[in-house]
C-alpha cells in the first residue's frame, strides 16, 4: 500500500476549532444518488464528509473502515439502498452483516461503535443524506477526536523507549544463558 | 510503487462551472495546490470543462505534456464521466486513466463556507490524483445481441408485446401454459369504459399471433430454466403433453362430439367452474391455438393412478371414439410425454399477469358457503354470450316461479373484497372500481334489477372513466358508501326471507343499513400469480415487498429490471387496466428493440476476477454472488469468476479473506490511496500500526 505523501503541514489546530472528519462509503446507486440530489436541491450540510464512491455498499470491506480511521478519521459513515432495493439484489445486506460484526470489534478496540455508522438512504432521499450527515458531525463533535496516528505514535515512542532498554539491558548481561547452547538465526532475543 | 508514480504524468483540471462552484470554492487555489503533489504534471482551473474548449484542453495537453493520467474536478460523475472519458480517449489515452472528482454536487451546492468547501475540495482532489496512479487500462466488453425475443405469458400484454416486435421483423417466442393464448382479458364479456367487447378487439390480435410467420406460439409450456446474460439467454421450456399432435389437428372438434361422454361432466376452469367440459375439450370457441387438449386427470383412456414421477399411465380401457373420430388426421397420441425444448434468445419479456384475490379468505363475504355470492370473474362469463349459460344471469341456487332456474331481482355489489384491507391486500387494485360499475351496467342491461354499489372510494383516473361513473349515476344504481361488514342469510324481517342481506355503515347517511339482495358479487382485487416468486427468480429479477415484480424506476425505467435484458409489461409490475397494459407492452417491446438493433451491449469493465495463485478455494465468495457469476474449479480447487456474468457490485471483493478477488476500476489499492488521500492533510506516519512499530524498532 502506497504511503500518503506528506503535504504542506496543516495549520496547528486550536483544540477548540476541532472539527470531525468523517470518511464515507457511499453505493452509486442510491446513496451517491441521493447525496447529488442533495446538491441539486441547494440542501447545506456540515463540511466534514469526504465521499468514496463504490458500486455497492456491499463492496465496503471491513479494512476500508479501519484503515480510514487509523489513517486519522473521526468516524465512518456507509450508505446504502434501502433493504430490498439494492442494484445488485442484496449486497446491502451483506454490508449489515460485516458492520454488525465490526460494531463488536470495535468495542473490544476501545472505538466508540458510534463511530462507525451504516444508513440506508435511497436515491430519492437527498434530505436524509443532510439530516444523517449533520446529525452525525454533531454527535462526533460530542465524542471527540479519535487520533488514532496520534496514539500510534505516542504508543510506537513506548515500544521503541522499551526495546532500546531491553537491548541495553542484554548488552550489559552478556548472552542468555537460555540460548547461548545454540543460537537459531533470526530468533528474538528476549530479556 | 515508486518506479510506478515516477512513471505517471497527471494532468489535473478544476471547472469553475461558471459561478456554480467558483461562488464556493477558490478553484485558483485547489489547483494551485494539487500542482504540488508528486506526478501532477499540470494543473489548471477553467471556466467549463465540459465545454467543446475545455474537452479540446485535455485532449491537446495530453499531446504537449505527454499526460497519462487526467482528473476532473467538477460536478457529478454520475453526469459528465462518460464525457471526460471521451475527451480523454479522443487525446489518445485509455478512458479508465481518468478519474473525476465531484466539487459540486457534494461540495460548492451544499456547503456555505468557502474556506472549508474550498478545503473539501483539496482533499477530494488529492484523494484522486492518489487513486489515479493506480488506474489501469481497461476494454470496454461489447457483448453481441442475438436478436430473438421470448415473451412469457400470453395475455393481452403478452400478445401485443409480440405483434410489436413480430411487425418489426423480429423473431418471437410466445410462451403461455394454459392452453390457449387470451389471459384475463378472453374472459371478459364488455371493457370499461368504452362497453366494446373484450373478444372483439382481442380475438383478431390473436388469431394474428398464430398465423404470423415471426412468431413461435407454444401454449401449454412453460419456462422451466434461464441461464445466459443479455443478449445471450439460454431458456428452456417445457412443452407439456396435450396428447394431441398440434401440427395434425385441424380444431375441427368432432372428437369432442364422439367422446364416450356424452354430456360435459367436468369443471370447466376457462368458466370459472360454472359450466362443464369433456375430457377432451378446447378452452374456448375462438381459442389460439385451435388445438383440443386431453385431460389425463379424467379421460378414460388413463389409469387413475400415476407413475411414480407423476405422469399418467395409459389404460387403454377406453373405446377410443375420439380417435375414430380423428380418423386419417391421427392428431391423438396418447403415448405424448412432456417435452424440454431449448432456444437462444438476446431479451426477454415478462408478461406473466396476475391472480384475481381468493375471496374464500374474506369468510365475512359467504363466498363458498352461500352459492348466490359470485365473484366478479364468475359473473364477467354469466353475462357472456359465449359463457356458460349464453349470457343468462341465473342464480346457482333458487328458481323463478315457473321453475326456471331463479333470475336475480337485486344484485349488491362489494367493492375492495381483497384491496385497501389491512386483513388482506394493502394496495388498491386500480381496476375494481371501473369494473364494478362496468358490471353494475351490463347486470342491469340484462337483469333490469336494482344494484347497489357499495364502495370506500370510488376511483376514476382514466380518460372516460369519470364520465362513465356519473353515466351510472343517471341510470339510477345506488351507490352506498361504507366497507361492508357482512353477507348473511338469517332473515330479520319477512322481506329479507330467503335473501342474502349485506350489512353495512353507510357512512354518508351515519346509519347501519341491511340490503337484502338476490346476488351479491364480489370485486375481487388482483395479486402477484401464486408463483411470482419463483418466477422471479427464475428470470433474476426483484420483488416489492408486495410481491410485485419490481421495476428498475418507477418513473425513468418503469418497463425495465434490474437484470438487463429483462423487461416487464402488464400486470406482473402490478395492478393496471387493459389501456395500461397495451401502453407498457408497447414500450418493452420499444426498450427491446433498441437493444436488438443496436446490435450490442456494452459493458462498464467493473468485473471483478480472481487472482488465481492467491485463492484458497475456501468458497467463501461463491454464495455471496446474486448471479451466480462464482463458480469453482473442483479439479484446480480454486474459485473463478464468469466475467459475462458479473455485474460488478465487488460484494465478492469486500469479503475474500485472502484478498484474491480484484474488481477493476475498485481495486483495493486504488480504493486505500483514495482513503489516505482524503486524510492526508495531517501529517501523520500513515500505515497500520504493527508496521510502523516493527519497522521502527532498531
Amino acid at each position: 500500500m502506497s504511503q500518503a505523501p506528506a503535504p504542506a503541514a496543516a495549520p496547528a489546530a486550536n483544540p477548540r476549532d476541532w472539527s470531525p472528519r468523517i470518511v464515507a462509503f457511499f453505493c452509486n446507486w442510491c446513496t451517491y444518488t441521493a447525496a447529488d440530489l442533495a446538491g441539486v436541491s441547494r440542501l447545506k450540510y456540515a463540511p466534514n464528509v469526504r465521499v468514496i464512491r463504490l458500486m455497492c455498499s456491499g463492496r465496503v470491506d471491513p479494512q476500508f473502515i479501519l484503515d480510514a480511521l487509523a489513517r486519522g478519521a473521526d468516524a465512518v459513515l456507509v450508505g446504502g439502498c434501502h433493504p430490498g432495493d439494492c442494484h445488485y439484489v442484496e449486497g446491502n445486506y451483506k454490508m449489515l452483516r460485516r458492520h454488525q460484526l465490526l460494531q463488536r470489534m470495535l468495542t473490544d478496540l476501545g472505538i466508540e461503535p458510534e463511530r462507525v455508522r451504516l444508513e440506508w438512504i435511497s436515491a430519492a432521499e437527498g434530505e436524509k443524506v443532510k439530516r444523517v450527515i449533520n446529525e452525525m458531525t454533531e454527535q462526533i463533535k460530542a465524542l471527540g477526536p479519535l487520533g488514532l496516528p496520534r496514539k500510534f505514535a505516542e504508543w510506537d515512542r513506548e515500544v521503541i523507549a522499551l526495546a532500546r532498554e531491553v537491548h541495553a539491558r542484554d548488552a550489559a548481561a552478556g548472552p542468555c544463558p537460555a540460548h547461548a547452547a545454540a543460537p537459531q538465526p533470526g530468533e528474538t532475543v528476549h530479556a | 510503487m515508486k518506479a510506478k508514480r515516477d512513471e505517471v504524468r497527471i494532468g489535473f483540471y478544476v471547472c469553475h462551472c461558471g459561478h456554480n462552484i467558483a461562488a464556493m470554492v477558490d478553484c485558483a487555489a485547489v489547483a494551485r495546490y494539487i500542482a504540488t503533489l508528486p506526478g501532477v504534471v499540470l494543473s489548471r482551473d477553467y471556466k467549463y470543462m465540459c465545454s467543446d474548449p475545455g474537452q479540446e484542453l485535455i485532449q491537446q495537453d495530453i499531446r504537449e505534456y505527454g499526460l497519462n493520467r487526467v482528473v476532473v474536478a467538477s460536478c457529478s460523475p454520475l453526469l459528465h464521466e462518460h464525457t471526460f472519458r471521451g475527451a480523454v480517449t479522443a487525446g489518445g489515452l485509455n478512458p479508465y486513466f481518468f478519474h473525476m472528482v465531484n466539487i459540486r454536487e457534494h461540495d460548492s451546492w451544499v456547503h456555505t463556507d468557502r474556506v472549508l468547501a474550498t478545503e473539501k475540495a483539496k482533499d477530494l482532489a488529492r484523494a484522486a490524483v492518489e487513486r489515479v496512479v493506480h488506474h489501469k487500462p481497461l476494454e470496454i466488453k461489447k457483448v453481441p445481441i442475438h436478436p430473438d425475443v421470448l415473451v412469457v405469458g400470453g395475455g393481452i400484454a403478452g400478445i401485443h408485446a409480440a405483434l410489436t416486435l413480430a411487425n418489426a421483423g423480429k423473431k418471437v417466442f410466445l410462451v403461455e401454459r394454459e392452453p390457449s393464448i387470451g389471459g384475463h382479458m378472453a374472459k371478459f364479456d364488455k371493457t370499461f369504459p368504452t362497453l366494446d367487447c373484450a373478444a372483439c378487439i382481442l380475438t383478431p390480435k390473436m388469431s394474428e399471433v398464430g398465423s404470423h410467420p415471426n412468431i413461435t406460439l407454444w401454449t401449454w409450456s412453460e419456462v422451466v430454466k434461464v441461464d445466459g446474460y443479455v443478449g445471450n439467454y439460454t431458456v428452456q421450456i417445457k412443452r407439456k403433453a396435450r396428447y394431441v399432435i398440434e401440427d395434425l389437428c385441424t380444431g375441427c372438434q368432432d372428437c369432442i362430439a364422439h367422446c364416450v361422454y356424452k354430456e360435459p361432466k367436468f369443471d370447466d376452469l376457462f368458466n370459472e367452474r360454472l359450466g362443464k367440459r369433456k375430457p377432451v375439450y378446447i378452452p374456448f370457441p375462438q381459442a389460439t391455438p385451435q388445438v383440443v387438449l386431453i385431460d389425463p386427470e379424467v379421460c378414460l383412456n388413463f389409469k387413475r393412478n400415476k407413475n411414480p414421477d407423476g405422469t399418467p399411465v395409459v389404460s387403454d380401457k377406453c373405446k377410443k371414439t375420439c380417435v375414430e373420430a380423428c380418423g386419417e388426421k391421427r392428431a391423438i397420441d396418447f403415448t405424448q410425454k412432456d417435452q424440454v425444448v431449448e432456444i437462444k434468445v438476446g431479451t426477454i419479456l415478462v408478461c406473466t399477469g396476475f391472480k384475481t384475490f381468493d375471496a374464500r379468505r374474506v369468510p365475512a363475504y359467504g363466498y363458498g358457503v352461500y352459492p348466490n355470492v359470485y365473484t366478479a370473474l364468475e359473473v364477467e362469463r354469466l353475462v357472456n354470450a359465449s359463457g356458460p349459460t349464453g349470457g343468462q344471469v341465473v342464480l346457482r341456487q333458487g328458481t323463478n316461479p315457473d321453475g326456471s332456474p331463479k333470475n336475480p331481482r337485486s344484485i349488491g355489489i362489494i367493492h375492495c373484497v381483497g384491496s385497501r384491507d389491512k386483513k388482506t391486500n394493502l394496495w388498491c387494485s386500480r381496476v375494481c372500481c371501473m369494473y364494478s360499475m362496468k358490471l353494475a351496467h351490463l347486470l342491469k342491461e340484462h337483469t333490469g334489477a336494482e344494484i347497489y354499489n357499495f364502495y370506500i372510494d370510488i376511483r376514476t383516473p382514466g380518460k372516460g372513466y369519470e364520465e362513465f361513473y356519473n353515466k351510472l349515476l343517471e341510470e339510477g344504481t345506488h351507490f352506498i358508501r361504507g366497507r361492508v361488514g357482512e353477507v348473511t342469510d338469517w332473515a330479520m324481517t319477512p322481506e329479507e326471507e330467503g335473501k342474502l342481506v349485506i350489512r353495512v355503515e353507510d357512512t354518508l347517511a351515519g346509519v347501519v343499513r341491511r340490503i337484502p339482495v338476490d346476488m351479491v358479487v364480489l370485486a375481487t382485487g388482483l395479486e402477484p400469480q401464486a408463483d411470482a416468486d419463483a418466477v422471479r427468480r427464475l428470470f433474476n429479477m426483484s420483488c416489492g415487498g408486495d410481491g410485485w415484480f419490481l421495476e428498475r424506476h418507477p418513473k425513468l425505467a418503469p418497463v425495465n429490471t434490474f437484470t438487463d435484458g429483462v423487461f416487464l409489461a402488464g400486470c406482473c409490475q402490478g395492478p393496471k387496466d387493459i389501456p395500461d397494459t397495451v401502453a407498457q407492452a408497447g414500450a418493452a417491446a420499444a426498450e427491446a428493440l433498441a437493444l436488438i438493433d443496436k446490435g450490442y451491449v456494452e459493458q462498464e469493465p467493473n468485473t471483478a476476477h480472481i487472482l488465481d495463485a492467491e485463492c484458497s478455494g475456501c468458497k467463501s465468495c461463491i454464495p455471496l454472488c446474486p448471479y451466480t457469476a462464482i463458480l469453482f474449479d473442483e479439479t484446480r480447487q480454486k474459485a473463478y469468476i464468469n466475467e459475462a456474468l458479473c455485474k460488478g457490485c465487488g460484494t465478492c471483493v469486500g469479503s475474500c479473506p485472502s484478498g484474491s478477488i480484484v474488481q477493476n476500476l475498485f481495486e483495493d489499492a486504488e480504493i486505500f490511496s483514495e482513503i489516505a488521500g482524503v486524510l492526508a492533510d495531517e501529517p501523520v506516519a500513515a500505515g497500520r500500526p504493527g508496521n510502523l512499530t516493527q519497522a521502527a524498532i532498531p
